[in-house]
């Protein structure tokens, strides 16, 4: 199915800028020529038609990576058309229905298989130390019957039994019993995860006691485990009349508990929104914006998982503490804080490789549900929620303190964040791994991670410094309020004027990358004076030769991309011709690569 | 008066020094007439040496005999001084209060100062009129003030229209506050049209007009042309000004002009924003929504997007609308220099070199007459009522800092040399910022007995820690964006002492490094090419194929 609507035009959201061009609506994008501007129908999360205007049709459409545009369609019927259709593709029947069963990059089931194996989690444990003479691999889950949005593969302590685990998740919401996630060698302490005890106001459980006991025991270095509930001591609370809750520290002999304080799903959407609504407000004033951003509580949001993250990588690793983390399912804000907490001990997990690890180890794995949270099936509106969203911009925030400890740019989050949405890979597809094997992933869809990592030279921090995080392999953040920022990037991903002109890690990159052809140029001109100096016959060829590499050294012009910036600054709006405008920033690139294609 | 008079105790021993993100210093604390010293006496840890100039103010707290003195600093540190002995604790507290309070300006340390450097180049006479202005087709210089009787606050020589004499000069001065006539601040070469300041119109409330006035800004429209008039104040504000003798331009008198109104904040609210900014910055407290909402009610960012939104508007009638503009605001010595300062940060590539931001500086805010001896004598510590101090120019450098990380490329400066004009307009070894007007520095004879910053600046090894690696020459108009999401607060002077700037630091200098390597690599492929192409002209088997 094709459809094409000729004179569109398209509204910059931030200037009175607009471009007229060619619609069309394919299987999976809509695409708008002039600006090259592609937006796959996954990434489309509302479409709403405007009453008519003088000058046409508006056609509002907002995407799930923060991209918003408004077409002017000038027919009525045409737009109703592009607005039906829409309708009718963004509701996907079923899973086969997703972008990821037609994607093909022309690759090889071979090439794909490899791609599926780039990541092991098997080895990941290893890595850590695990199994060792306390943590074990369990096969109590290998056909998803105890816990069925858990992966088949989990490590626990060698002294909990099967009886001990299966009354444990009996005693635990969906089954989500205490398992290892994180191990620190160092101090033989571990972080492990599950969700909440249903315990309401009297129930205890001997097997989950045990289960926490024997963690405990796992850990020479303490005599205790903390018990991080990071949900607002008061959600809990109220949990208890649903027959769920918190642990009792009179039951368990061997904890400490700690509520953290980080607000539900509900409660991150909203503030989503707010902040989306602020910050797409024209004109907006410094004061509402500070006003905006204040209210929508999204920066308070992002730094109380920041804090519980700290939280727990001090207990881990300066007080040897073992630490279990959960909420109330345990695989949201359980998610956040244990990959955040796990990043700022181990330097691994801040390579692009060890990155990719985590997110399949702690979100993919464990079950966060990509399928619901990001409303891939236009399942639940309650149940979207940007969860997953947070912990890209947690990272975000501490590569701003940090900006030598990561081996990934901002670029590279950004496109996790893409493809999140895309529905493009397989890799966050359904719910959780059993789904995943269901829907068969493996063998009908691509992995991100192999495509991420052929394009891995586009996602390298230039400051990135190994020796750094040798020296510092703990980060120790500061959480004072004025280090956690706006991130315009993400949320203005495509609003090209509210970005720098000239991007310093863009310049950077080039210039490393000339660097890189100037030493091969180098070591060829070498050998071409070796070869001067011992054989004169050959000099005609070699000079040849020379020449040659002297054009492909030519590339070094690095930043173009032309687009002026035909911002009003007030009273003149609209004033000034077009004709001058076009002269201007001729050099001056673009911090963010315009409309990224996703196919 | 002897220095000596005002030292009760000029030395103590025991002292222990605390900074933030610094290892705490034990050693001797000395006064002398212009610096605070402290010294541990052993080779490997530095000396601190805190001009008394730069103390904003200090608080004295005793526990026991031990005294502490927290001394905050205009450039916005604070430290702190463990002083064994009550008496000696009083004694240095006092004498620091009155070394750092003299009225006299003839008392300050430029005066005393001697360059431990050779100067190469005497910066009093690197940025002189004569060698700017000089080839402005249409305009000229004019003498009228040269023993500043016709504007105080203006310097000597002043460019005008070539057409306009100086006794209409003297005419249009009465009818300018301050004196303050239409003078040329900037000519954009690529069309021709300028930008002028001037004082506010003394038009009075009952509507005073001034044919001359009307004579000289006319002068510089091309036939047919009309200009811009950006009065940097709200209608209102303006309005108001006319009770006290101000006013504005009516349109009845000048129909060729188009009157703009913006809303820049005058001095006072200024300093009362920097004081609430700098209050929160130092807040240690974790909640996310204090902090914001107190970087809310300071207004400083704000106060920074007007200020830049008024300067892109000034441009873009100028570069965009092929206008002339004319700039002012009440006196014409504060909003009136932001705004036609960053216009030319934005229009002219010149500006954005260190000898051009230099030449900015002289021209657009010391012989323009910013008072700066009166706007930086309290910065943000200060416990008196704010009367003429404001962050004006600091104000201006934050400006300049936004423009610099949008356009990180197209500065030959880097955010160094802003930090180093905020910390020298505030406290300084050299004359350069001292007194209000060109009028007060020949006075001063500064010239003759103080060295210019600039002298220290343009030396090569100054030079090249100001430069910024990334820089390759734009020459063309430079627009940033104004919009809230796109302004950062200037963690640079704001946050500089609250947060470890190790990381960015070292992040810095794998930068240079990576660029260094860059430049290196480059020369070798080129000589190497040289040598290679000299073999081959050389050779006579490959002359002869």
């Amino acid at each position: 199915m094709c459809l094409q609507v000729e004179q569109v035009r398209l509204l910059d959201r931030f200037s009175s800028k607009s471009t007229n061009g060619t619609l069309y609506l394919t299987a999976t994008h809509l695409i708008f020529l002039q600006k090259e501007t592609f937006i796959l129908h996954h990434h489309i999360a509302s479409v709403e038609k405007l009453s008519l205007t003088t000058t046409g049709c508006p056609l509002v459409i907002q995407c799930r990576n923060f991209r918003m545009v408004q077409f002017v369609v000038q027919r009525e019927r045409d737009c109703h058309d592009i607005y039906s259709s829409l309708l009718r593709l963004l509701r996907p029947g079923g899973y086969e229905d997703l972008y990821a069963f037609s994607y093909n990059p022309k690759q090889n089931d071979q090439q794909r298989e490899e791609g599926w194996q780039l990541i092991d989690l098997g080895a990941e444990f290893e890595r850590m130390g695990v199994p060792c003479d306390q943590w074990q691999l369990t096969d109590v889950n290998r056909d998803y019957k105890v816990c069925e949005t858990y992966p088949r593969d989990l490590y626990v302590p060698i002294t909990a039994s099967k009886p001990i685990i299966v009354g444990s998740s009996k005693f635990r919401s969906k089954g989500r019993f205490p398992v290892l996630t994180y191990f620190y060698q160092e101090k033989k302490a571990a972080v492990c995860r599950c969700s909440q005890p249903l315990s309401g106001f009297s129930a205890r459980c001997l097997e989950d006691e045990s289960l926490l006991q024997a963690i405990s025991k796992a850990n020479h270095n303490s005599r205790f485990v903390y018990v991080m509930d990071t949900r607002p001591k008061l959600n809990a609370l109220a949990n208890r009349a649903a027959g769920k809750g918190y642990e009792n520290e009179d039951n368990y002999s061997n904890i400490r508990f700690q509520f953290v304080g980080i607000e539900n799903i509900h409660v991150m959407r909203a503030s989503l929104q707010k902040l989306l609504e602020v910050i797409g407000s024209r004109p907006l004033s410094m004061s509402d914006y500070l006003v905006g951003l204040e209210s929508s509580g999204w920066l308070r949001h992002i730094k109380a998982v920041v804090d519980a993250a700290i939280f727990l990588t001090k207990a881990v690793t300066v007080e040897g503490v073992s630490v279990l983390v959960h909420c109330s399912d345990g695989w949201d804000r359980t998610a956040q804080v244990c990959s955040l907490g796990s990043l700022l001990m181990d330097p691994y997990y801040r390579t692009i490789k060890g990155f990719m690890v985590l997110i399949e180890k702690d979100w993919i794995s464990f079950g966060h549900k990509f399928a619901d949270r990001c409303d891939q099936l236009d399942g639940d509106p309650k149940e979207v929620s940007p969860i997953f969203t947070q912990f890209l911009e947690c990272v975000w925030q501490l590569t701003e303190q940090f900006p030598q400890a990561f081996e990934f740019s901002e670029w590279f989050l950004l496109q996790i964040h893409e493809h999140v949405h895309s529905c493009q890979y397989g890799n966050f597809l359904g719910n959780n791994q059993r789904q995943r094997e269901e829907l068969q992933l493996r063998e009908r869809t691509h992995s991100l991670w192999a495509f991420l990592m052929s394009e891995k030279q586009n996602y390298l921090n230039p400051f990135y410094s190994p020796a750094y995080s040798e020296a510092h392999p703990v980060l120790e953040p500061s959480t004072l309020p004025y280090h956690f920022k706006f991130w315009r990037n993400m949320y203005h991903q495509f609003d090209r004027s509210m970005h720098p002109r000239q991007s310093i890690l863009k310049t950077i990159l080039t210039l490393r990358e000339n660097s890189r052809k100037a030493e091969s140029t180098l070591q060829a001109l070498e050998t071409v004076k070796v070869q001067r100096h011992e054989e004169d016959d050959e000099q005609e060829e070699v000079g040849e030769e020379a020449m040659e590499s002297t054009d492909t050294e030519r590339t070094v012009e690095g930043s173009s991309g032309t687009d002026s910036r035909k911002q009003s600054y007030g009273e003149l709006e609209g004033t000034y011709n077009s004709d001058v405008a076009k002269e201007e920033p001729a050099v001056v690139s673009l911090e963010f690569g315009v409309a990224r294609m996703t196919c | 008066m002897e220095f000596a008079e005002l030292i009760k105790t000029p030395r103590v021993d025991g002292v222990v020094l605390h900074r933030p993100f610094l290892p705490t210093v034990e050693g001797t604390l000395c006064l002398t007439g212009h610096h605070l010293i402290l010294s541990s006496r052993q080779d490997n840890t530095e000396e601190l040496w805190l001009l008394h100039s730069n103390i904003d103010s200090i608080e004295k707290r005793f526990v026991g005999s031990l005294g502490s003195i927290i001394v905050k600093c205009k450039d916005l540190r604070v430290i702190q001084l463990d002083i064994p002995g009550m008496e000696e604790c009083l004694n240095i507290s006092s004498s620091i209060e009155a070394l750092s309070t003299l009225d006299s300006v003839s008392l300050m340390y430029p005066f005393f100062y001697r360059p431990m450097f050779e100067v190469i180049e005497d910066g009093w006479n690197s940025f002189l009129p004569q060698d700017f202005y000089w080839w402005f087709y249409e305009w000229r210089l004019s003498e009228v003030n040269t023993d500043f009787s016709v504007c105080l606050s203006y310097p000597p020589l002043v460019a005008v229209p070539k057409d306009v004499d100086d006794d209409t000069l003297r005419k249009v001065s009465t009818f300018r506050h301050g004196g303050r006539f239409p003078v040329l601040s900037y000519y954009h070469k690529k069309n021709g049209m300028v930008m002028m300041r001037a004082g506010q119109p003394l038009t009075g409330t009952n509507g005073r007009r001034c044919k001359e006035d009307e004579k000289l800004i006319n002068a510089t429209l091309r036939p047919g042309k009309r200009g811009y008039i950006i009065d940097t104040r709200t209608v209102n504000v303006a309005q108001q000004a006319k009770a006290r003798g101000g006013g504005f331009e009516l349109e009845a008198n000048y129909p060729q002009w188009r009157r703009i109104h913006k809303a820049l904040e005058r001095s006072n609210v200024l300093q009362d924003s920097l004081i609430k900014l700098v209050e929160a910055c130092n807040d240690q407290n974790h909640s996310m929504d204090r902090w914001l909402s107190k970087l809310e009610a300071s207004s400083w960012q704000s106060n920074v997007k007007e200020i830049l939104t008024t300067a892109c508007l000034a441009a873009q009638c100028i570069d965009r609308e092929g206008a002339s503009v004319l700039v002012h605001g009440t006196e014409g010595t504060d909003s009136t220099l932001q705004v036609t300062s960053l216009a030319q940060i934005i229009l002219d590539p010149t500006c954005r070199t260190i000898r051009g931001f230099q030449g900015l500086v002289e021209r657009e805010w010391l012989q323009a007459g910013h008072p700066f001896q009166q706007r930086c004598s309290q910065s943000a510590f200060s416990n008196t009522k704010p009367r003429v101090e404001a962050p004006v120019f600091l104000l201006f450098l934050d400006c300049v800092w936004q423009i610099l990380r949008q356009f990180p490329c197209s500065f030959e400066f880097c955010e160094s040399f802003l930090v180093l004009l905020f910390e020298h307009a505030y406290a300084s070894q050299f004359g350069t910022f001292l007194g209000n007007s060109a009028a007060d520095r020949s006075k001063l004879s500064l010239p003759e007995k103080t060295v210019s910053l600039w002298s220290w600046v343009n030396r090569p090894q100054e030079l090249e820690r100001l430069s910024n690696p990334l820089y390759e020459a734009n020459s063309l108009v430079i627009w940033p964006s104004v919009a809230p999401q796109s302004l950062l607060l200037w963690e640079g002077v704001f946050l500089r002492w609250n947060r470890s700037s190790k990381c960015l630091d070292e992040a810095y200098e794998e930068m240079v490094h990576i660029i260094e390597y860059n430049k290196e690599l480059q020369n070798k492929v080129n000589s190497l090419r040289r040598q290679l192409a000299e073999l081959e002209t050389e050779d006579p088997l490959l002359q002869e194929s």
